[in-house]
């Protein structure tokens, strides 16, 4: 298919080199290339992009190892922006961040990842189950759906009608079996005659363009508690995961990859470790989705790139992702997209800022990082699509300040764009309290926006919720005294705020992902655990108000029942979660009338 | 292509470790350069920026001696490369892979570049096995996995080398008879400290199964640089093409990344934190990245890199940027050492990431984690228990606050402290993990299971006879 992302310059114009300095490369005769042009670098054709003009010299960031590069090589221009290749096939698939497949690099250059390597993204010779979706003579406009296929077990691929293209169908292919490829579709539009295949390509840094944006009101779940029921994101949000080096930000995006209610997740591993990569490769496939039934991995697509790679690549392997992301939400699809670790992104910035020899604002990181980061996290969003559906696209990035230190700027840029903040806490890191999420540091914007859906669960949810805060606010307060004078010294009531507080801590905030049963809690049973605790909480403090003691409210047999309920009653089972309720009802009533 | 060897006289300025030529062409990005000074002593550099007539070279035997007009230099056209060979076991090398020992450059060896090249994600086999130190408080509460980066965050004047000698002693697998082949790099380390892990070495009868890359305090700073690489560069043949198991230490990650500083500060660049180059993080992952297990390959790299903090301050970028790769960290404490604690692994911030999936029922014990998971929540209570009582005084904290004090000390003195030719079986450790925790009440034990508790609290197991 013809395409109107192409720029500007004849591919077959060649420059020269004149310059190397690691990843960045600067050319002469290079009057006819685009601002961000592909280009192909040197004799082994690297891949590269054109980031800057200037009196026919172009200066190119390049996406491999340049070593051996010298000046006087050629460079040339390919005619078009740095794209992503879109259609069927993409799910289940890991790609580097310029989506190329991890699994033919291996298959052609080995375990080593060598150079010049440029395998097409999607399997050419692979058919695809078509089903046309028009008719000749429909008129289609973009976004208009003409066909569907069963990509994965889970997922139906609709084909839409690709921005910038459209017009009267004059043919539609019948159902069968056709590459991706292969030309599916004839349109007679405004433009002239054009061909639709499954497969299109589109821009990276380009936004993919949307009818409307919508307002949130649905929580993406996660299974998480302390994300769910105390610091929610909606679908559509965006949520950031600030955290020292060993806090959780992994493990809590994986976490989300695994468990959260979206239909497709993208997951990028930008800059991070390439084992990280690895055991999602692993596991992804042997876990089933608690939803579809089906493996994890039919509804998710990896792109890795890790800390060892190079480092252009990092940069773009963000938009790469979020491409992607925007192509299935396009599908009416609600799309979940982690990104570990957005830092490594905004360093690899910063480096090659540096080789530009550009001013650095603070910290060395460019002055244009805030409008990145601005720009990434906007596409973001809950929308109505081109072919009038709902999809959305919810991020979460991961973030690694230096030193574990909030105030640095990807953070304090970060927290301007995002509305969710989950900051994981060094101390309960090291307690080996996981999830670390800070429930005093962290925050939700969204808050407000979702709970009417919790409440169609349970009416009463934000009071259970704002009960428990509340006691964990307090406890905070306590501690402080507690510090200076002793535990001690505080009134009964108040060394059972602590009490509780602890139980709070214990048996909902701390989540175990390798627990096999606590690693995912639906939201059914957050619900009973909030009144169970909240129940255990009311009652408790009447118990002592009646005149009974802490040491009463320790031996209690219901006790260790709760503590242990996340990881001892099934998820499912709402039978065994209300009979714990009455359990701990009765033992504190009957604890209640001893005193009364 | 150009025929290698383009030389040329003199260089237009020498700055720090770095020299600049012009009127140069044909030169490439990251080439091996050979600079012969006035009197004519050969030294290696590599191209660090070049453009149609000048290039800007950083010499790894230093820049002294070298003049304006007298100063030769020819680019080789290749990238640095160094030997590898199965024979280089048992040999010592300096830090570009040249004979130190005295014997010759080893025959038949293949010639890599140092720079290795990214290993794929997907042909990467995740490390599960579980490999016994004999070292308590790593292999029962921060295990070490074959094939895992797990560096050791010290400070001066602790005993890290004798830790990593130790490890590099007693690991072993519990269901295989292989041992590791030992690839040593040292940069920037005193003579005596090199001169340990040889004895060390010598004594446990290991030492023809390790090869040295030695790149001492006296030897140029920037050589530093390639030491490392160079070591691993053996080690990734040794494992890949040979399947040989490889422990890779590397000491001092400190003295690196102040070469690499020097190099930045000569060539003038923006520095990031401290007045270490932004890309430090990258450079970093360029060398700890260069470890772990390949699929269908019998071999693996195990990488402990040992740092010093500078002032004691995790926060620094080195340990900072490391930790942010590695597959965790073993953090020594000047407290704990202070009290005559041998090892003074800090129960908290040391951490293994691999330890997850590389413990449990079928690799070590079924109750492996949650016992893990209990001592370090009970050992975190310990801390802010400590800290109370050192306001209020120990007589004043409840009776459960006391046994946590009592707990503590127990942990420190019979799980953490041992000998360091002691090697504790898995058992013995978890045994030890019990028997510390059995001083706090039943009901403060929530994070290991009913089951666990019947099984291991209840009864005492009785003591094996393994310690
Ligand atoms: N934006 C793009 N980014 C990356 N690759 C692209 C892009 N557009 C096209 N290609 C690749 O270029 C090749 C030709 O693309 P395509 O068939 O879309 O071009 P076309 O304009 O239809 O060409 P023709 O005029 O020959 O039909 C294909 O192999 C395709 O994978
Ligand atoms: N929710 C969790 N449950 C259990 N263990 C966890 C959890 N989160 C983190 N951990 C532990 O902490 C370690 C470090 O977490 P990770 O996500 O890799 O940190 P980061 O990405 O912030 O460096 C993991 O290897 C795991 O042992
Ligand atoms: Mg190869
Ligand atoms: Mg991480």
């Amino acid at each position: 298919m013809s395409d109107p992302q192409r720029t500007s310059s004849t591919p077959a114009s060649v420059g020269e080199i004149v310059r190397v300095n690691g990843p960045i490369v600067h050319a002469r005769n290079m009057a006819e290339a685009g601002m961000l042009e592909v280009v192909e670098v040197g004799e082994l054709r690297l891949i590269g992009e054109v980031i800057r003009l200037h009196d026919g010299m172009a200066t190119v960031q390049v996406y491999e190892n340049t070593s051996g590069l010298r000046p006087g090589e050629p460079i040339y221009c390919t005619g078009r922006p740095l794209s992503v290749k879109l259609g069927p096939g993409l799910l289940g698939n890991i790609y580097d961040g310029i989506q190329r497949p991890l699994e033919r690099i291996r298959a052609t250059s080995g375990a080593m990842i060598d150079r010049g390597e440029k395998p097409e993204p999607l399997d050419e010779a692979k058919t695809w189950p078509f089903v046309p979706a028009c008719a000749v003579g429909d008129d289609l406009v973009p976004g208009k759906l003409f066909g569907r296929v069963q990509e994965t077990g889970s997922v139906e691929h609709r084909l839409l009608v690709p921005p910038g293209f459209g017009g009267k169908v004059t043919e539609i292919a019948a159902a069968g079996d056709y590459r991706g490829d292969e030309i599916v579709c004839r349109l007679d539009g405004p433009d002239g005659k054009q061909e639709l295949s499954m497969c299109h390509h589109w821009p990276v840094r380009k936004p993919r363009p949307v009818s409307q944006r919508l307002a949130m009101g649905e929580p993406l779940t996660t299974g998480l508690r302390v994300i769910d029921t105390f610091f929610p994101i909606a679908k559509g949000g965006a949520a950031a995961i600030p955290g020292g080096f060993g806090t959780g930000k992994t493990m809590t995006q994986q976490s989300l990859a695994k468990w959260a209610e979206a239909q497709i997740i993208v997951y990028i591993g930008c800059g991070e470790r390439g084992n990280e990569m690895t055991d999602v490769l692993k596991e992804f496939p042997e876990l089933v989705d608690p939803r579809s039934g089906r493996s994890l991995m039919e509804r998710t697509i990896l792109i890795a790139n890790t800390s060892n790679m190079p480092v252009a690549a990092r940069e773009v392997s963000i938009y790469t992702g979020i491409t992607l992301a925007e192509y299935y939400r396009d599908m009416g699809y609600d799309v979940a997209i982690m990104a570990d670790s957005t830092s490594r992104w905004a360093e690899a910035l910063r480096e090659l800022s540096g080789r530009l020899e550009e001013m650095p604002a603070d910290e060395g990181f460019p002055a244009y990082l805030p409008s990145r980061l601005a720009s990434f996290y906007e596409r973001a969003g809950m929308v109505r699509t081109l072919s009038g559906e709902r999809g959305s696209v919810s991020v979460i990035g991961a973030v690694s300040p230096p030193g574990g230190d909030f105030s640095e700027p990807v953070t304090q840029h970060t927290r301007r764009f995002i509305r969710c903040f989950w900051a994981l806490d060094r101390q309960l890191a090291n307690a080996r309290h996981y999830p670390a999420i800070s429930w005093l540091d962290s925050y939700s914007e969204y808050l407000s926006e979702i709970a009417a859906w919790w409440e169609s669960h349970d009416a009463q949810w934000h009071d259970l919720r704002d009960t428990l805060m509340n006691i964990l606010q307090e406890e905070v307060g306590l501690q402080r005294i507690a510090k200076l004078v002793g535990p001690d010294a505080l009134p009964d009531y108040q060394r059972l705020t602590l009490e509780v507080a602890e139980l709070i801590k214990n048996a909902f905030l701390q989540q175990n992902s390798f627990d096999e049963i606590d690693m995912y809690c639906p939201p059914t049973k957050q619900i009973w655990m909030l009144r169970i605790l909240v129940r255990f909480a009311e009652r408790a403090r009447r118990v002592i108000q009646a005149g009974g003691t802490l040491p009463d409210i320790r031996g209690m047999k219901a006790m260790t029942r709760i503590v242990r309920m996340k990881s001892t009653i099934p998820n499912d089972d709402t039978a065994a979660m209300q009979a714990l309720y009455d359990e701990v009802d009765g033992e504190l009533e009957q604890l209640e009338r001893r005193f009364a | 292509m150009r025929v290698s060897g383009l030389e040329y006289r003199g260089v237009s300025q020498v700055d720090g470790p770095l020299v600049f030529v012009q009127g140069i062409s044909g030169v490439g990005y990251d080439e091996l350069v050979e600079i012969v000074t006035p009197s004519g002593e050969e030294r290696l550099g590599q191209v660090l920026d070049v453009s149609e007539t000048a290039a800007v070279v950083q010499v790894f035997g230093g820049t002294d001696g070298l003049s304006n007009a007298g100063t030769r230099v020819r680019f080789l056209a290749e990238p640095m490369r160094v030997p590898v060979s199965k024979r280089m076991l048992g040999r010592v090398f300096d830090g570009l892979g040249r004979p130190k020992d005295g014997l010759p450059q080893v025959i038949g060896g293949d010639l890599r570049d140092v720079q290795g090249k990214p290993i794929n994600p997907y042909a990467r086999e995740y490390p599960r096995d579980f490999i016994q130190t004999g070292i308590t408080s790593i292999d029962l509460m921060n295990t070490l996995v074959r094939g895992q980066k797990l560096p050791i965050f010290s400070g001066n004047g602790l005993p890290h080398n004798r830790i990593a000698a130790q490890i590099a002693r007693q690991a072993k697998l519990l269901r295989e008879d292989v041992s590791f082949s030992i690839v040593f790099a040292a940069m920037g380390v005193k003579y005596d400290v090199a001169q340990f892990f040889v004895d060390s070495f010598v004594q446990s009868g290991v030492i023809s199964n390790v090869a040295m890359f030695l790149s001492l305090a006296d030897d140029p700073s920037v050589e530093r640089l390639i030491t490392p690489r160079s070591a691993l560069t053996l080690a990734e043949h040794l494992a890949f093409d040979e399947g040989m198991h490889v422990l890779v230490i590397i000491t001092d990650m400190t003295n690196y990344c102040e070469s690499l500083r020097e190099i930045a500060t000569a060539r003038g660049e923006i520095p990031s934190r401290k007045g270490y180059p932004g890309y430090l993080y990258s450079d970093l992952a360029s060398l700890y990245e260069r470890a772990g297990r390949l699929q269908g390959v019998e071999g693996s790299i195990t990488q402990m890199p040992i740092l010093t903090m500078p002032s004691d301050d995790i926060s620094h970028p080195i340990p900072d940027l490391t930790g942010y790769i590695t597959e965790g960290q073993i953090v020594l404490d000047r407290d704990l050492h202070q009290r005559g604690v041998y090892p003074p692994v800090a129960g908290l911030p040391s951490l293994s990431r691999l330890m997850k999936d590389g413990i449990g029922k079928g690799r070590t014990r079924d109750d492996h984690p949650h016992v893990a998971s209990q001592l370090f929540a009970a050992y975190s209570r310990v801390k802010s228990i400590r800290a109370l009582a050192s306001v209020i005084g120990e007589e004043e904290l409840s009776p459960t606050d006391k046994l946590y004090i009592e707990f503590g000390k127990k942990f420190e003195q019979t799980v953490v402290t041992q000998g360091e030719f002691e090697n504790r079986s898995i058992e013995r450790s978890l045994e030890l993990g019990w028997e510390a925790l059995r001083i706090l009440p039943r009901a403060e034990l929530y994070r290991v299971s009913e089951e666990e508790l019947a099984k291991y609290f209840d009864q005492p197991a009785p003591k094996e006879a393994q310690a």
